[in-house]
Protein backbone atom coordinates (compact mmCIF):
# COMPACT_ATOMS: atom_id res chain seq x y z
CA UNK A 1 0.00 0.00 0.00
CA UNK A 2 2.69 2.67 1.16
CA UNK A 3 4.94 1.14 -2.16
CA UNK A 4 2.16 2.17 -4.19
CA UNK A 5 1.37 5.49 -2.82
CA UNK A 6 5.22 6.51 -3.27
CA UNK A 7 5.35 5.37 -6.65
CA UNK A 8 2.05 7.58 -7.26
CA UNK A 9 3.79 10.85 -5.63
CA UNK A 10 6.87 9.65 -7.31
CA UNK A 11 5.18 9.83 -10.86
CA UNK A 12 3.22 12.71 -10.33
CA UNK A 13 6.22 14.60 -9.00
CA UNK A 14 8.24 13.69 -12.76
CA UNK A 15 5.59 14.67 -14.49
CA UNK A 16 5.13 18.12 -12.60
CA UNK A 17 8.61 18.79 -13.18
CA UNK A 18 8.93 17.95 -16.80
CA UNK A 19 5.47 20.18 -17.42
CA UNK A 20 7.02 22.66 -15.31
CA UNK A 21 10.34 22.20 -18.10
CA UNK A 22 8.00 22.71 -20.73
CA UNK A 23 5.69 25.66 -19.08
CA UNK A 24 9.42 27.47 -18.74
CA UNK A 25 10.74 26.30 -22.45
CA UNK A 26 7.37 27.61 -23.82
CA UNK A 27 7.18 30.88 -21.72
CA UNK A 28 11.03 31.52 -22.88
CA UNK A 29 10.21 31.02 -26.59
CA UNK A 30 6.69 33.04 -25.96
CA UNK A 31 8.80 36.51 -25.05
CA UNK A 32 11.00 35.97 -27.53
CA UNK A 33 8.33 35.17 -30.49
CA UNK A 34 6.90 38.62 -28.84
CA UNK A 35 10.01 40.13 -29.08
CA UNK A 36 10.27 39.35 -32.49
CA UNK A 37 6.98 40.48 -33.66
CA UNK A 38 7.87 43.62 -32.08
CA UNK A 39 11.29 44.05 -34.21
CA UNK A 40 8.77 43.43 -37.31
CA UNK A 41 7.10 46.20 -36.17
CA UNK A 42 10.30 48.24 -36.20
CA UNK A 43 11.68 47.00 -39.35
CA UNK A 44 8.72 47.80 -41.09
CA UNK A 45 8.86 51.59 -40.04
CA UNK A 46 12.92 51.73 -40.82
CA UNK A 47 12.42 49.97 -44.15
CA UNK A 48 9.84 53.06 -44.30
CA UNK A 49 7.07 50.39 -45.10
CA UNK A 50 5.07 52.06 -42.29
CA UNK A 51 4.96 55.59 -41.44
CA UNK A 52 7.32 56.11 -37.95
CA UNK A 53 4.69 56.43 -34.87
CA UNK A 54 6.42 57.16 -31.74
CA UNK A 55 3.86 54.86 -29.62
CA UNK A 56 4.54 52.24 -31.56
CA UNK A 57 8.22 52.99 -31.18
CA UNK A 58 8.18 53.15 -27.79
CA UNK A 59 6.31 49.87 -27.35
CA UNK A 60 9.14 48.12 -29.02
CA UNK A 61 11.82 49.04 -26.51
CA UNK A 62 8.99 48.46 -23.69
CA UNK A 63 8.67 44.87 -25.06
CA UNK A 64 12.13 44.47 -24.75
CA UNK A 65 12.35 45.31 -21.92
CA UNK A 66 10.03 43.41 -20.37
CA UNK A 67 11.34 40.32 -21.98
CA UNK A 68 15.16 41.13 -20.56
CA UNK A 69 13.54 41.26 -17.12
CA UNK A 70 12.00 38.14 -17.23
CA UNK A 71 14.08 35.70 -19.27
CA UNK A 72 17.38 35.44 -17.02
CA UNK A 73 14.96 33.24 -14.81
CA UNK A 74 13.89 30.52 -17.49
CA UNK A 75 16.71 28.95 -17.58
CA UNK A 76 17.51 26.57 -14.78
CA UNK A 77 19.51 23.55 -15.39
CA UNK A 78 16.90 21.10 -15.48
CA UNK A 79 15.63 22.33 -18.82
CA UNK A 80 19.24 21.71 -20.27
CA UNK A 81 17.20 19.03 -22.39
CA UNK A 82 15.99 21.45 -24.30
CA UNK A 83 19.72 21.61 -26.17
CA UNK A 84 19.65 20.55 -29.59
CA UNK A 85 15.38 20.08 -29.37
CA UNK A 86 13.97 21.22 -32.65
CA UNK A 87 10.43 19.64 -31.87
CA UNK A 88 8.47 23.19 -31.84
CA UNK A 89 10.74 25.87 -33.92
CA UNK A 90 13.82 26.19 -35.63
CA UNK A 91 15.81 27.25 -32.41
CA UNK A 92 17.49 25.60 -29.18
CA UNK A 93 19.66 26.80 -26.29
CA UNK A 94 23.03 26.22 -26.89
CA UNK A 95 25.26 24.19 -24.35
CA UNK A 96 26.93 27.45 -23.76
CA UNK A 97 23.79 29.35 -21.93
CA UNK A 98 24.77 26.34 -19.03
CA UNK A 99 28.55 26.93 -19.41
CA UNK A 100 28.66 30.12 -18.85
CA UNK A 101 25.74 31.65 -16.73
CA UNK A 102 26.93 34.55 -15.68
CA UNK A 103 27.69 35.94 -18.99
CA UNK A 104 24.31 34.62 -20.60
CA UNK A 105 22.17 36.27 -17.62
CA UNK A 106 24.41 39.68 -18.00
CA UNK A 107 23.12 39.80 -21.77
CA UNK A 108 19.74 40.50 -20.44
CA UNK A 109 20.58 43.05 -17.79
CA UNK A 110 22.36 45.01 -20.81
CA UNK A 111 19.39 44.90 -23.13
CA UNK A 112 16.87 45.64 -20.59
CA UNK A 113 19.54 48.73 -19.69
CA UNK A 114 19.90 49.40 -23.75
CA UNK A 115 15.64 49.72 -24.13
CA UNK A 116 15.34 51.41 -21.00
CA UNK A 117 17.67 54.53 -22.43
CA UNK A 118 16.36 53.96 -26.17
CA UNK A 119 13.03 53.98 -24.88
CA UNK A 120 13.33 57.15 -23.06
CA UNK A 121 15.73 59.04 -25.78
CA UNK A 122 13.83 57.83 -29.20
CA UNK A 123 12.22 61.29 -30.80
CA UNK A 124 12.38 60.03 -34.57
CA UNK A 125 13.17 57.97 -37.50
CA UNK A 126 16.59 58.18 -37.47
CA UNK A 127 17.04 57.82 -33.56
CA UNK A 128 15.06 55.15 -33.94
CA UNK A 129 16.92 53.49 -36.69
CA UNK A 130 20.17 53.88 -34.80
CA UNK A 131 19.05 52.61 -31.65
CA UNK A 132 17.26 49.60 -33.42
CA UNK A 133 20.61 49.13 -35.17
CA UNK A 134 22.69 49.22 -32.15
CA UNK A 135 20.21 46.61 -29.35
CA UNK A 136 19.46 44.25 -32.82
CA UNK A 137 23.23 44.18 -33.31
CA UNK A 138 24.92 43.58 -30.58
CA UNK A 139 22.36 42.34 -27.96
CA UNK A 140 20.04 40.16 -29.82
CA UNK A 141 22.44 39.42 -32.27
CA UNK A 142 25.40 39.24 -29.62
CA UNK A 143 23.41 36.57 -27.81
CA UNK A 144 21.82 34.77 -30.78
CA UNK A 145 24.89 34.42 -32.10
CA UNK A 146 27.03 32.77 -28.91
CA UNK A 147 24.14 31.62 -27.07
CA UNK A 148 21.27 30.39 -29.82
CA UNK A 149 21.36 27.09 -32.07
CA UNK A 150 19.89 27.20 -35.14
CA UNK A 151 18.39 23.96 -37.17
CA UNK A 152 20.00 23.46 -40.41
CA UNK B 1 66.77 -22.62 -47.90
CA UNK B 2 69.14 -25.50 -46.64
CA UNK B 3 72.75 -24.53 -45.76
CA UNK B 4 74.41 -26.39 -48.19
CA UNK B 5 71.92 -25.36 -51.41
CA UNK B 6 72.33 -21.78 -50.03
CA UNK B 7 76.13 -22.12 -49.50
CA UNK B 8 76.32 -23.62 -53.31
CA UNK B 9 74.10 -20.77 -54.80
CA UNK B 10 76.80 -17.93 -53.09
CA UNK B 11 79.34 -19.83 -55.01
CA UNK B 12 78.05 -20.29 -57.86
CA UNK B 13 77.32 -16.38 -57.96
CA UNK B 14 80.70 -15.39 -56.74
CA UNK B 15 82.45 -17.42 -59.54
CA UNK B 16 80.24 -15.63 -62.04
CA UNK B 17 78.30 -18.96 -63.25
CA UNK B 18 75.07 -17.31 -62.41
CA UNK B 19 74.93 -13.83 -64.85
CA UNK B 20 72.58 -10.74 -63.56
CA UNK B 21 73.68 -8.80 -66.84
CA UNK B 22 72.69 -9.82 -70.55
CA UNK B 23 75.88 -11.40 -72.03
CA UNK B 24 77.19 -8.18 -74.54
CA UNK B 25 76.08 -8.14 -77.51
CA UNK B 26 71.93 -9.45 -76.58
CA UNK B 27 69.23 -6.56 -76.76
CA UNK B 28 67.70 -5.39 -73.57
CA UNK B 29 65.21 -7.56 -72.16
CA UNK B 30 61.53 -5.70 -72.13
CA UNK B 31 60.90 -5.93 -68.55
CA UNK B 32 64.08 -3.66 -68.11
CA UNK B 33 63.26 -1.30 -71.17
CA UNK B 34 59.65 -0.66 -69.70
CA UNK B 35 60.75 0.14 -65.85
CA UNK B 36 63.25 2.39 -67.06
CA UNK B 37 60.87 4.42 -69.49
CA UNK B 38 58.17 4.14 -66.75
CA UNK B 39 61.13 5.84 -64.18
CA UNK B 40 61.93 8.59 -66.68
CA UNK B 41 57.79 9.21 -66.95
CA UNK B 42 57.45 9.71 -63.46
CA UNK B 43 60.92 12.13 -63.32
CA UNK B 44 59.48 14.32 -65.88
CA UNK B 45 56.31 14.23 -64.81
CA UNK B 46 57.32 15.49 -61.33
CA UNK B 47 59.54 18.12 -63.11
CA UNK B 48 56.06 19.45 -65.08
CA UNK B 49 54.42 19.49 -61.97
CA UNK B 50 57.09 21.60 -60.23
CA UNK B 51 57.18 23.53 -63.41
CA UNK B 52 53.29 24.08 -63.82
CA UNK B 53 52.94 25.02 -60.42
CA UNK B 54 55.75 27.26 -59.48
CA UNK B 55 54.03 30.24 -57.44
CA UNK B 56 53.00 32.97 -59.62
CA UNK B 57 54.25 36.41 -58.34
CA UNK B 58 53.14 39.96 -59.66
CA UNK B 59 55.81 41.67 -59.92
CA UNK B 60 56.63 45.07 -58.32
CA UNK B 61 57.46 46.61 -61.99
CA UNK B 62 53.61 46.61 -63.20
CA UNK B 63 52.41 48.29 -60.42
CA UNK B 64 52.29 52.35 -61.86
CA UNK B 65 52.66 54.71 -59.83
CA UNK B 66 50.00 55.83 -57.10
CA UNK B 67 48.29 57.84 -54.19
CA UNK B 68 46.44 55.49 -52.11
CA UNK B 69 42.86 56.02 -50.72
CA UNK B 70 42.64 55.64 -47.25
CA UNK B 71 38.62 55.86 -47.13
CA UNK B 72 38.26 53.56 -49.88
CA UNK B 73 41.19 51.12 -48.22
CA UNK B 74 38.72 51.19 -44.79
CA UNK B 75 35.75 50.58 -46.84
CA UNK B 76 37.26 47.53 -48.78
CA UNK B 77 38.24 46.32 -45.23
CA UNK B 78 34.79 46.25 -43.80
CA UNK B 79 33.94 44.98 -47.05
CA UNK B 80 36.52 42.46 -46.98
CA UNK B 81 35.96 41.23 -43.48
CA UNK B 82 39.66 41.41 -42.77
CA UNK B 83 38.99 41.74 -39.17
CA UNK B 84 37.05 38.74 -38.62
CA UNK B 85 39.48 36.44 -39.54
CA UNK B 86 42.59 38.46 -38.41
CA UNK B 87 41.34 40.56 -35.29
CA UNK B 88 43.22 38.84 -32.10
CA UNK B 89 39.89 36.81 -30.92
CA UNK B 90 37.83 37.46 -27.66
CA UNK B 91 35.44 34.65 -26.33
CA UNK B 92 32.50 37.64 -26.79
CA UNK B 93 33.05 38.47 -30.91
CA UNK B 94 31.55 41.92 -29.70
CA UNK B 95 34.35 42.91 -27.73
CA UNK B 96 36.90 42.23 -30.83
CA UNK B 97 39.24 45.19 -31.65
CA UNK B 98 39.10 45.08 -34.96
CA UNK B 99 42.02 47.77 -35.54
CA UNK B 100 44.57 44.73 -33.88
CA UNK B 101 45.45 42.11 -36.39
CA UNK B 102 47.56 40.05 -34.33
CA UNK B 103 46.05 36.96 -35.83
CA UNK B 104 45.22 33.64 -33.41
CA UNK B 105 41.83 32.56 -34.56
CA UNK B 106 41.11 28.51 -35.02
CA UNK B 107 39.55 27.61 -38.11
CA UNK B 108 38.66 23.68 -38.27
CA UNK B 109 38.06 22.40 -41.26
CA UNK B 110 38.22 19.04 -43.97
CA UNK B 111 41.91 19.48 -44.15
CA UNK B 112 43.03 20.18 -40.51
CA UNK B 113 43.21 23.32 -38.22
CA UNK B 114 44.54 26.69 -39.74
CA UNK B 115 45.91 29.13 -37.58
CA UNK B 116 44.92 32.39 -38.88
CA UNK B 117 48.46 34.63 -39.05
CA UNK B 118 49.38 38.08 -37.77
CA UNK B 119 48.74 40.43 -40.82
CA UNK B 120 49.61 43.39 -38.45
CA UNK B 121 52.05 45.85 -40.04
CA UNK B 122 54.23 44.18 -37.45
CA UNK B 123 57.93 44.13 -39.67
CA UNK B 124 59.01 40.78 -37.97
CA UNK B 125 55.76 39.14 -37.07
CA UNK B 126 53.45 40.95 -39.47
CA UNK B 127 53.60 42.34 -42.84
CA UNK B 128 54.85 45.21 -42.20
CA UNK B 129 58.35 44.31 -44.65
CA UNK B 130 55.70 43.72 -46.95
CA UNK B 131 56.05 45.76 -49.94
CA UNK B 132 52.65 46.48 -52.22
CA UNK B 133 53.54 44.15 -54.72
CA UNK B 134 53.92 41.30 -51.88
CA UNK B 135 50.18 41.99 -50.81
CA UNK B 136 48.69 42.28 -54.36
CA UNK B 137 50.40 39.23 -54.81
CA UNK B 138 48.85 37.36 -52.15
CA UNK B 139 45.34 38.70 -52.75
CA UNK B 140 45.41 38.06 -57.04
CA UNK B 141 47.47 34.97 -56.84
CA UNK B 142 47.24 33.20 -53.01
CA UNK B 143 51.68 33.47 -53.19
CA UNK B 144 53.46 34.58 -50.13
CA UNK B 145 56.33 36.72 -50.03
CA UNK B 146 58.93 33.95 -49.56
CA UNK B 147 57.32 32.30 -52.92
CA UNK B 148 55.43 29.91 -51.37
CA UNK B 149 51.20 29.33 -51.81
CA UNK B 150 48.69 30.49 -49.31
CA UNK B 151 46.27 28.14 -48.34
CA UNK B 152 42.52 28.88 -49.79
CA UNK B 153 41.43 29.15 -46.00
CA UNK B 154 42.34 32.73 -47.23
CA UNK B 155 39.69 33.54 -49.82
CA UNK B 156 42.31 34.60 -52.55
CA UNK B 157 39.63 32.72 -54.35
CA UNK B 158 37.75 35.73 -54.03
CA UNK B 159 40.27 38.99 -53.60
CA UNK B 160 41.41 37.82 -56.90
CA UNK B 161 38.77 39.50 -58.37
CA UNK B 162 39.37 42.61 -56.65
CA UNK B 163 40.61 45.88 -58.50
CA UNK B 164 43.88 46.60 -58.14
CA UNK B 165 44.00 50.03 -56.88
CA UNK B 166 41.42 48.50 -54.70
CA UNK B 167 43.71 46.44 -53.14
CA UNK B 168 46.40 49.01 -53.13
CA UNK B 169 44.42 51.31 -50.97
CA UNK B 170 43.26 48.73 -48.52
CA UNK B 171 47.11 47.84 -48.18
CA UNK B 172 47.92 50.93 -46.97
CA UNK B 173 45.06 51.37 -44.84
CA UNK B 174 46.04 48.20 -43.30
CA UNK B 175 49.51 49.79 -42.55
CA UNK B 176 48.13 52.34 -40.47
CA UNK B 177 46.71 50.07 -38.31
CA UNK B 178 48.84 49.38 -34.76
CA UNK B 179 51.96 46.74 -35.09
CA UNK B 180 51.51 43.80 -32.87
CA UNK B 181 54.54 41.85 -32.02
CA UNK B 182 53.67 37.50 -32.03
CA UNK B 183 53.81 34.97 -34.62
CA UNK B 184 51.23 32.75 -34.77
CA UNK B 185 51.99 29.10 -34.68
CA UNK B 186 51.70 26.69 -38.14
CA UNK B 187 48.68 25.17 -38.99
CA UNK B 188 47.88 21.58 -38.27
CA UNK B 189 47.12 20.13 -41.40
CA UNK B 190 47.65 16.06 -42.54
CA UNK B 191 49.46 14.73 -45.43
CA UNK B 192 49.37 15.88 -47.97
CA UNK B 193 47.24 18.52 -47.41
CA UNK B 194 50.63 19.83 -45.49
CA UNK B 195 52.98 20.11 -48.80
CA UNK B 196 51.96 23.83 -50.02
CA UNK B 197 53.65 22.63 -53.40
CA UNK B 198 50.72 20.63 -53.97
CA UNK B 199 48.22 23.83 -54.16
CA UNK B 200 50.58 24.51 -57.03
CA UNK B 201 48.30 22.16 -58.38
CA UNK B 202 45.04 22.61 -56.79
CA UNK B 203 45.60 26.46 -57.98
CA UNK B 204 45.89 25.63 -61.79
CA UNK B 205 42.39 23.83 -61.37
CA UNK B 206 40.47 26.29 -59.50
CA UNK B 207 42.54 29.88 -59.67
CA UNK B 208 41.48 31.13 -63.01
CA UNK B 209 39.70 34.82 -62.17
CA UNK B 210 40.80 38.22 -62.56
CA UNK B 211 39.66 41.46 -61.65
CA UNK B 212 36.25 42.26 -62.12
CA UNK B 213 35.09 43.60 -65.26
CA UNK B 214 31.57 45.66 -65.27
CA UNK B 215 28.97 43.96 -67.18
CA UNK B 216 27.76 46.66 -69.57
CA UNK B 217 24.47 45.54 -69.70
CA UNK B 218 23.41 45.83 -66.21
CA UNK B 219 22.71 48.82 -64.06
CA UNK B 220 26.19 50.59 -62.60
CA UNK B 221 24.30 49.18 -58.72
CA UNK B 222 24.24 45.64 -59.87
CA UNK B 223 27.80 46.33 -60.92
CA UNK B 224 29.15 47.45 -57.88
CA UNK B 225 27.05 44.55 -55.76
CA UNK B 226 28.31 41.84 -58.56
CA UNK B 227 32.06 43.51 -57.68
CA UNK B 228 31.84 43.83 -53.51
CA UNK B 229 29.81 40.01 -53.28
CA UNK B 230 32.38 38.57 -55.67
CA UNK B 231 35.13 40.08 -54.73
CA UNK B 232 35.66 41.45 -51.33
CA UNK B 233 32.68 40.56 -49.86
CA UNK B 234 33.50 36.78 -50.27
CA UNK B 235 29.78 36.01 -50.07
CA UNK B 236 29.79 32.35 -51.96
CA UNK B 237 32.97 31.11 -50.18
CA UNK B 238 30.53 30.33 -47.30
CA UNK B 239 27.20 30.20 -49.48
CA UNK B 240 28.23 27.61 -51.78
CA UNK B 241 28.88 23.78 -51.42
CA UNK B 242 32.37 22.67 -52.14
CA UNK B 243 34.05 19.41 -53.69
CA UNK B 244 36.34 16.93 -52.03
CA UNK B 245 39.36 18.88 -53.33
CA UNK B 246 37.37 21.78 -51.03
CA UNK B 247 36.62 24.10 -54.45
CA UNK B 248 33.32 25.77 -54.67
CA UNK B 249 31.46 23.55 -56.85
CA UNK B 250 30.37 26.11 -59.49
CA UNK B 251 26.90 25.05 -60.69
CA UNK B 252 25.89 26.08 -57.25
CA UNK B 253 27.52 28.73 -56.48
CA UNK B 254 25.64 30.81 -53.60
CA UNK B 255 23.32 27.50 -53.44
CA UNK B 256 24.13 27.18 -49.44
CA UNK B 257 26.25 24.30 -47.97
CA UNK B 258 27.56 23.26 -45.04
CA UNK B 259 29.91 25.79 -42.18
CA UNK B 260 34.06 25.46 -42.90
CA UNK B 261 34.15 23.60 -40.33
CA UNK B 262 31.06 21.10 -41.12
CA UNK B 263 29.22 21.88 -37.58
CA UNK B 264 26.07 23.60 -39.27
CA UNK B 265 24.74 24.91 -42.94
CA UNK B 266 25.11 28.23 -44.45
CA UNK B 267 21.94 29.08 -46.45
CA UNK B 268 20.94 29.27 -50.10
CA UNK B 269 21.06 33.24 -50.79
CA UNK B 270 19.50 32.96 -54.25
CA UNK B 271 15.66 33.27 -55.24
CA UNK B 272 15.34 29.56 -54.28
CA UNK B 273 16.68 30.19 -50.90
CA UNK B 274 15.21 33.47 -50.22
CA UNK B 275 11.31 32.84 -51.03
CA UNK B 276 9.92 29.98 -49.87
CA UNK B 277 6.86 29.32 -47.39
CA UNK B 278 6.09 31.95 -45.41
CA UNK B 279 9.64 33.70 -45.81
CA UNK B 280 10.08 35.89 -48.70
CA UNK B 281 13.11 38.48 -48.99
CA UNK B 282 12.86 41.24 -51.17
CA UNK B 283 15.29 43.39 -52.16
CA UNK B 284 14.76 46.11 -49.40
CA UNK B 285 14.42 43.45 -46.78
CA UNK B 286 18.12 42.51 -47.87
CA UNK B 287 19.96 45.64 -47.52
CA UNK B 288 18.12 46.26 -44.71
CA UNK B 289 19.00 42.66 -42.55
CA UNK B 290 22.55 44.02 -43.99
CA UNK B 291 22.40 46.62 -41.93
CA UNK B 292 21.35 45.45 -38.56
CA UNK B 293 20.66 41.40 -38.98
CA UNK B 294 17.26 41.88 -38.83
CA UNK B 295 15.43 39.11 -40.84
CA UNK B 296 11.77 39.90 -42.79
CA UNK B 297 9.94 38.09 -39.55
CA UNK B 298 11.60 40.41 -37.15
CA UNK B 299 14.67 38.28 -35.84
CA UNK B 300 18.13 38.93 -35.14
CA UNK B 301 20.69 36.41 -37.21
CA UNK B 302 22.73 34.76 -34.85
CA UNK B 303 25.48 32.19 -36.03
CA UNK B 304 28.07 32.80 -38.01
CA UNK B 305 26.50 35.81 -40.00
CA UNK B 306 26.01 37.90 -36.74
CA UNK B 307 29.73 38.69 -37.92
CA UNK B 308 29.33 39.38 -41.40
CA UNK B 309 26.75 41.99 -40.02
CA UNK B 310 29.04 43.45 -38.03
CA UNK B 311 31.21 44.20 -40.97
CA UNK B 312 28.36 45.05 -43.70
CA UNK B 313 26.80 47.49 -41.10
CA UNK B 314 30.19 49.83 -41.67
CA UNK B 315 29.37 50.06 -45.38
CA UNK B 316 27.84 52.87 -46.35
CA UNK B 317 24.02 52.44 -47.06
CA UNK B 318 24.41 52.56 -51.09
CA UNK B 319 26.84 49.92 -50.96
CA UNK B 320 24.12 47.66 -48.76
CA UNK B 321 21.90 48.21 -51.48
CA UNK B 322 24.11 47.74 -54.35
CA UNK B 323 24.54 43.84 -52.35
CA UNK B 324 21.16 43.47 -52.19
CA UNK B 325 20.61 44.25 -55.80
CA UNK B 326 23.04 41.68 -56.91
CA UNK B 327 21.77 39.06 -54.50
CA UNK B 328 17.86 39.51 -55.19
CA UNK B 329 18.73 39.51 -59.27
CA UNK B 330 20.78 36.13 -58.70
CA UNK B 331 19.60 33.52 -60.88
CA UNK B 332 17.64 30.70 -59.07
CA UNK B 333 19.67 27.35 -58.44
CA UNK B 334 18.72 24.29 -56.07
CA UNK B 335 21.54 23.52 -53.99
CA UNK B 336 22.25 20.95 -51.51
CA UNK B 337 19.82 19.63 -48.81
CA UNK B 338 20.90 20.31 -45.58
CA UNK B 339 21.41 17.12 -43.38
CA UNK B 340 18.06 16.68 -40.96
CA UNK B 341 19.60 17.81 -37.60
CA UNK B 342 18.95 15.16 -34.85
CA UNK B 343 16.00 15.72 -32.67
Amino acid sequence: MIRTVFAIVMIVLGLSVAIAQEDLIKARKALMKDNGAQAKIAGDMIKGDKPFDLAAAQKVFAAFEDAAAKMPDLYPDSTKSSVGSFAVDDFSPSPKVWEDMADFKARFVKLGADAKAAGASVKDLDSFKAAIGNIGKNDCGGCHETYRLKKS
Amino acid sequence: MAEPVRAAALYQIRKGYIRFAPAAGTPMPKLRLLALIAAVSVIAGLAAFWLVTLPAVVPAAVLPPYTPNLDNGRTMFDAGGCASCHAVPNKDPAKVDRTRLGGGLVLNSPFGTFYVPNISPDRRDGIGAWSEANFVTALWRGTSPFGTNLYPAFPYTSYQHMRLNDVRDLFAYLKTLPPLPGRVRRHDLSFPFNQRRLLGGWKLLFLRGRPYMDDPSRSAQWNRGAYLVNGPGHCAECHSPRNMLGAIVESERFAGGPTPDGSGWVPNITPLGLQHGDVTWSEKDIASFLGDGMTPSGDFIGGAMAEVIRNTSLLGVDDRAAIAAYIAALPPVQGPTPPPKKQ
